[in-house]
């Protein structure tokens, strides 16, 4: 009985405490819980704010949720039509790198999602800076501001020369989080067509010998080589990991005539194939 | 609180004030395939048990059927009808116990020292499953039974010595014996450092340390019911294998047990013991005592265990009836890190036994009718339910690599049965059992062996290996001159062992691949004994011992560790106060080895011993002297059962002395 009494009480007492703590802010439902800020990049009119899970930016794979808060009334906007240019700037000229378009997340009012794909950085995480052009209510906007990019502890993306002496991207997607057994391998294969156009490259096949440098270059059983899925446009394997630790991805990138671009096979001489990405855990 | 000081006290007083050591008499079994090897009995034996103080493993060698598997000087893993772990039930009093170390390092002979037991009961084949399914045999290393002797204090301190090594050894065992309440507590230390080979060459890393300490209590409530209680600590550290790139810097176990006996020879319930148990093992390999190794490694394991068992016997008619309901819950966990020679690498981990949990529960039958004064007939009967499950989904995941279809639980359902018969003195028996893959053979991921130089890796989908099993015995007399031929012969199917995965690259720096568990059709194991004695007179009498052995598999290899043959020659001369032996035993040069799984040929040998033995009575006091000489001509030699071809002991003298006051 009295449990009965006590509990509505509790109930309405802690909604009251929320709500008052709630007071001072726009009453909004927080669709990013679990990433975190990246950055803010501010023109007169709005804000980009952009989170991922890491909270900043690192070569390699990115994966960026972006939402546009009004700086009048600080809400933010259902509907945009957003693009972006990532640009590193060299001494002598300047080139941008892989990405995705940005499109709204199913499901979320106010979430809208792409991904960037650093080939390179400075070493204090300077060079690179993010342009967004997005459409709100018919009427464009844009926005450019510097970004930091940083190293990444382990190389998870390459550029590397094919033997047609095109320059193509590899970068690891998946796994995010490795597990002892076999993983989901996906690799995003892209061509350097020229300084600010990375198409994604379909249809070859990457050859997969992952190598423990740590145990004697050794390697584990019943992987599958990389091929093209056109449902994500990425390339997908299995990839054995036998225990946790440091391990070299070895890559042969085979065209989709079956001429090896990059990479060597590994041998006792050959520790390591020219073409490789690496995962730890 | 002071109530509780005083009990202690008691307690503590009572386990210090008792003495006067029984000669417990060596139990006459029923049937001739068992072997019962009465351990630490102090008093003069004339055949091959010299050493009071040697280690369970040196005693149970001397079993026909048994021969003990060496990685270095200490934890030998037995094996019978040459079957190993795996395919054996090793209990301690019937409790199921189950070692710790992925690579068989912790037999569980090497948790209980010779001052606990009071026999070791050997069971060939199915003889051998009344604590659980096994195909090779069982052992059973049996603990004093419950004595209310109302002797008062007994106690005694046994002291050893041992050139080679310096091996020292030092016990103390007291007892308190009353007419209702009892309890016995014993001590045992041992310390080894490198023992020498032939010609002195020391065998490094054969170092090892270890002390064992029990207390066995019982009460009596009623004239027919007891309760008794019973509690193990041993624990080893420094223990070095020459024969293994590591060594163990802690084997420690805890072994728990509380019962209730009741007893009546009266009644058709003519005894009726209820025990429950529990055992935990830790185990510690590591390497840092080795100089040089490709890449520094922890491998840590743990093996829990908790089970019951209850067994009565009835006697009714013509019949001996033994029934035991039992059951076992373990876990047994194992993992391994390395540390990269790159410090900038971090260390990598994998289980190597991902937190396996067994459940079993079973019974056994057992009637033994006597038809006449000549012949008897005996059936076994053994059911169980037993199941594995993978408690680590990281387990299941790993061992999804080399077995896509791994499953979390794996229920099997078990059987074995066995009949004899027996007129006179000959004794022809049948048998078939199952048994379950053990936990490295089903689950193990890794597992470095350095006998074959392979990794190997569980398979979760093994059958049950099965066995049908014949043996036979009997027994010459021509006046002095006894002879006894015994026999066994195994057809195995699904036989499990280690097949090699071309594809696989081995994990072990250094191995020369990946073998998987996976199950032969069939294997074939044979073997024959052939044991005579000859009495020249009262005194001086002859023992020999000659063994043959056969294995193979469906694939047309020898199978490994199959003895080559063996032989033992002894002779004893023997007066009440003392004896003494001179042993000649050795093996024929092993040309049946298996190079498909691993094995060299090991040259013949042949070593000699000489031992003494006196007993001096000194009023109500009594010491036993027990001296030697092992390996008198100091050969340097090593068997098939040793791991790698690691010599044995050269020469080594020794003295065990024991007081009893």
């Amino acid at each position: 009985m009295k449990l009965k009494h006590i509990l509505p009480i509790l109930f309405i007492s802690l909604i009251a405490t929320g709500c008052s703590t709630d007071d001072n802010d726009i009453p909004t439902l927080n669709e990013v819980e679990g990433l975190l800020k990246i950055q803010e990049i501010v023109n007169n009119n709005h804000t980009i704010e952009l989170y991922s899970k890491t909270g900043e930016f690192s070569t390699g794979y990115n994966n960026v949720t972006i939402r546009i808060k009004d700086n009048e009334n600080n809400s933010y906007f259902e509907n945009a039509t957003i693009s972006w240019v990532p640009v590193m700037q060299m001494p002598t000229m300047q080139h941008s790198c892989p990405k995705t378009a940005i499109t709204k997340v199913s499901g979320k009012k106010t979430m809208f999602n792409g991904s960037l794909i650093y080939q390179m950085t400075n070493t204090d995480g300077s060079g690179w800076s993010l342009t967004f052009n997005y459409t709100i209510n018919n009427v464009d906007y844009s926005v450019t501001d510097t970004i930091s990019v940083y190293q990444a502890e382990k190389q998870n993306v390459t550029t590397i020369m094919g033997a047609d002496d095109t320059r193509y991207i590899l970068a690891l997607i998946e796994p995010n989080d490795p597990i002892i057994g076999i993983n989901d391998l996906m690799i995003g294969l892209y061509k350097m067509e020229n300084m600010m156009s990375f198409p994604v490259v379909k249809d070859y096949t990457i050859m997969l010998d992952p190598r423990m440098p740590g145990m004697g270059n050794h390697s584990s059983p019943n992987n599958t080589d990389l091929s093209f899925k056109n449902t994500d446009s990425m390339y997908h394997g299995n990839l054995s990991l036998t225990m946790t630790g440091y391990w070299v991805l070895n890559l042969k990138l085979v065209d989709d005539n079956n001429t090896l671009l990059k990479g060597e096979d590994v041998t006792e001489q050959n520790e390591k194939s020219s073409l490789y990405l690496e995962i730890e855990f | 609180m002071k109530k509780g000081i005083i009990i202690n006290i008691g307690l503590f007083c009572s386990c210090f004030c008792f003495g006067q050591e029984s000669a417990p008499k060596p139990e006459k079994d029923t049937t001739q395939l068992k072997e019962v090897i009465v351990v630490a009995q102090r008093k003069l034996s004339n055949y091959r048990q010299e050493k009071t103080l040697s280690s369970i493993d040196t005693y149970l060698e001397k079993a026909n059927r048994v021969t003990m598997i060496k990685r270095g000087n200490y934890a030998w893993e037995p094996s019978i009808n040459n079957m190993v772990s795996d395919r054996l039930n090793v209990t301690i009093d019937g409790m199921q116990i189950f070692g710790a170390c992925t690579d068989k390092m912790d037999p569980i002979t090497s948790y209980v020292d010779v001052s606990n037991l009071e026999k070791v009961i050997i069971a060939s084949g199915q003889e051998g499953t009344e604590n659980g399914h096994c195909v090779g045999g069982g052992i059973n290393l049996k603990v004093n039974p419950s004595k209310f002797k109302n002797s008062g204090l007994n106690s005694s301190v046994d002291l050893g010595y041992e050139t080679n090594g310096n091996y020292k050894i030092a016990g103390l065992d007291l007892e308190y014996s009353g007419e209702t309440f009892y309890a016995n507590t014993d001590f045992i230390f041992r310390k080894s450092d490198n023992y020498d080979a032939g010609g002195n060459n020391e065998v490094l890393y054969s170092q090892f340390q270890k002390f064992n300490i029990s207390f066995l209590g019982g009460y009596k409530l009623q004239d027919n019911h007891t309760l008794e209680t019973h509690i193990i600590y041993d624990k080893a550290t420094d223990v070095g294998y020459p024969a293994l790139p590591m060594d163990v810097s802690l084997a420690e176990a805890l072994i728990t047990s509380v019962s209730h006996h009741y007893q009546n020879t009266a009644n058709t319930l003519t005894s009726l013991e209820t025990k429950l148990y529990f055992n935990t093992i830790t185990h510690i390999m590591d390497d840092s005592n080795r100089p040089d190794v490709p890449i520094r490694m922890d491998m840590p394991g743990w093996s829990d265990t908790y089970g019951f068992y209850s067994k009565g016997n009835f006697r009714f008619k013509k019949h001996n009836l033994l029934v035991n309901v039992n059951g076992f819950y373990n876990r047994s966990l194992a993992e391994m890190t390395m540390y990269p020679n790159d410090t900038n690498q971090p260390a990598m981990f994998m289980y190597t036994w991902p937190d396996i949990r067994t459940l079993y529960t079973g019974i056994y039958f057992k009637d033994d009718i006597t038809l006449n004064d000549k012949e008897r007939i005996s059936g076994t009967f053994r059911m169980g339910y037993h199941s594995n499950t993978v408690a680590k989904q990281e387990g299941i995941e790993s061992l999804q690599i080399f077995h896509p279809d791994t499953q979390k639980t794996r229920d099997r359902f078990l059987t074995s049965m066995s009949g004899q018969y027996s007129k006179n003195n000959t004794i022809i028996g049948i048998g078939y059992g199952e048994r379950a893959p053990s936990v490295s053979e089903g689950y193990g991921f890794f597992l470095f062996n350095s006998f074959d130089n392979y990794d190997y890796i569980g398979n979760p989908n093994l059958k049950n290996e099965k066995a049908i099993e014949f043996n036979a015995s009997t027994k010459f007399k021509f006046k002095t001159l006894n002879f006894e031929v015994a026999s066994s012969f195994f057809y195995l199917s699904n036989y499990i062992i280690g097949e090699i995965d071309p594809l696989a690259n081995s994990m072990t720096i250094g191995a020369n691949g990946v073998r998987l568990y996976q199950a032969l059709d069939h294997a074939v194991i044979f073997d024959v004994f052939l044991n005579s004695n000859y009495k020249f007179s009262e005194k001086l009498s002859l023992n020999s011992c000659i063994g043959y052995n056969y294995g193979r598999g469906s694939n047309d290899k020898n199978l490994p560790l199959i003895s080559p043959f063996s032989y033992l020659a002894e002779i004893n001369y023997s007066i009440p106060k003392f004896n003494a032996s001179l042993q000649l035993e050795g093996n024929g040069n092993q040309s049946n080895y298996s190079s498909f799984y691993g094995e060299n040929e090991t040259p013949a040998y042949g070593v000699l011993h000489l031992n003494f033995g006196n007993i001096f009575y000194l009023q109500s006091n009594k010491l036993i002297l027990k001296y030697g000489v092992e390996n008198l001509l100091d050969t340097n030699y090593s068997t098939y059962a040793d791991w790698n071809n690691i010599a044995r002991q050269g020469r080594n003298l020794y003295l065990n002395a024991s007081f009893l006051f």
